[in-house]
């Protein structure tokens, strides 16, 4: 089990406040830098954050990978899992009572609290799977002797990867153990909760350069530079 | 009138608590209701939504002025609906069918309140049947759908294909936003309107409004 403890996963308020459409350089007004404050209480009063994380060999972790046979034809982590040197299935969610309280927040008419606190939440969600990649690492490197790998979280949803391997994922992981389920449509309640696989090896697995027809629609296009600075 | 710009401006400044006293200040100097709606409320939050379109200021600040424009209304709305003022008009709203995600759907439905529609929220995981029935129902003159994943984004075309299906894509607009969805989807599966962001969906649904009017 990976310990996440709460300070860690709490998100600067800067990328809050970036999250929340502040543009680079401007200052928050009073009225919306005391909303962040509440929405941090909130945080720390509503999360009870868990995860799950499992190791797969090369060949189930094909399996999972294939789904239900509806990937893109090419997809980068088709061939960035095949070189890595382990690979583990990985499950976390903020919790239940926290996508409640934001719920409830916005039924109450308290949208702006419940918007601030949803960003606040999905850093959070975000955040914790660089928890995890970093404690692979650091897992890996004790096994090797302090020899330096690169573990990234690669999730069903993004990147060709369809969100339809969340099937076969939660079949072998069972994250229903820590209270997330899956509905028809494969997301995950929940909401704040994320999944996938931890691909562990050599930083230059991770690299790639080709353009694929999936990064056409792509608004977040970070994959190549996280590679890139984690790299470095 | 000063006591209109007042509402407008504490409006601006997402003053609560400060909103409701003006309002009721403009109605006992004789101002009416529909006028405090449009010069003072609307006024002050589409100054709001056109600064968020500049980046002038960012969306907690929207939402403060949204509720402050609320509290604003709380006020006004037994006076306007026994004064029988309609609103802009009738807005379906509604994440589709398979998708759980709202926060921007909601936000969206708050700042359409805020520029003075009517807005019937489906909530999430709304089927294309749904939608429709309910936009005949309430005699909506747009929908408004939302999806985060690409694979609910289908959904948005059901609905599309089902107003052409029963002769009313003239009557009823629609419009679509989300993550995965862009001005090249709208215009693949024949939707009448794409929103990026919330001031872009709000501005959408105005134009859309107008022109079934």
């Amino acid at each position: 089990m990976i310990d996440f403890p709460l300070p860690r996963l709490q998100p600067q308020e800067a990328a809050v406040y970036a999250a929340l459409g502040l543009k680079s350089g401007s200052r928050p007004s009073p009225r919306s830098s005391a909303l962040l404050l509440r929405a941090l209480e909130l945080f720390k009063i509503c999360s009870e954050p868990l995860g799950l994380c499992a190791a797969i060999a090369l060949d189930e972790f094909a399996d999972v990978f294939s789904g239900q046979g509806r990937n893109a034809p090419d997809t980068p982590l088709k061939k960035i899992f095949p070189r890595a040197d382990s690979l583990h299935l990985f499950a976390f969610t903020m919790g239940a009572r926290i996508s409640e309280e934001i719920k409830s927040l916005f039924a109450s008419d308290d949208f702006a609290l419940g918007s601030v606190l949803d960003a606040v939440a999905s850093l959070a969600a975000d955040q914790a799977g660089r928890v995890a990649e970093e404690w692979i690492e650091r897992q890996d490197a004790m096994q090797k002797n302090g020899a330096l790998s690169r573990a990234f979280l690669y999730s069903p949803g993004y990147c060709g990867w369809h969100i339809s391997a969340q099937e076969k994922l939660f079949a072998r992981l069972r994250p229903e153990k820590i209270g997330i389920t899956l509905n028809e449509s494969f997301l995950m309640s929940p909401l704040k909760s994320i999944s996938g696989v931890l691909v562990t090896g050599p930083a230059l697995i991770h690299q790639f350069s080709e353009v694929y027809p999936f990064c056409a629609h792509c608004k977040s296009p970070a994959c190549r530079e996280r590679g890139m600075a984690r790299s470095a | 009138m000063k006591i209109l710009k007042q509402i407008a401006q504490c409006l601006e400044s997402g003053d609560e608590a400060g909103v409701p006293p003006l309002v009721r200040q403009a109605l006992t100097e004789g101002i009416v209701p529909k006028t405090i709606l449009d010069d003072g409320l609307i006024a002050g939050m589409n100054t709001v939504g056109e600064k968020f379109r500049v980046h002038d200021i960012f969306l907690p600040d929207v939402l403060l002025a949204a509720k402050a424009m609320y509290a604003g209304m709380d006020v006004l709305k037994p006076l306007l609906l026994s004064a029988g003022v309609s609103s802009r008009g009738r807005v379906v709203i509604g994440s589709v069918q398979g998708d759980l995600h709202d926060i921007g759907k909601n936000l969206v439905a708050i700042m359409l309140k805020g520029a003075g529609f009517e807005v019937i929220d489906l909530g999430n995981d709304v089927s294309a049947e749904k939608f429709v029935t309910a936009a005949k129902n309430n005699d909506a003159r747009v929908i408004g759908m939302s999806a985060l994943l690409t694979t609910t984004m289908p959904v948005m075309k059901e609905v599309v294909d089902l107003l052409k299906k029963e002769s009313l894509s003239g009557k009823i607009k629609t419009i679509i936003g989300g993550a995965p969805v862009s001005q090249n989807y709208a215009g693949e599966i024949g939707a009448d309107a794409y929103g990026y962001d919330c001031a872009q969906a709000v501005a959408g649904v105005k134009k859309l409004a107008a022109a079934v009017q």
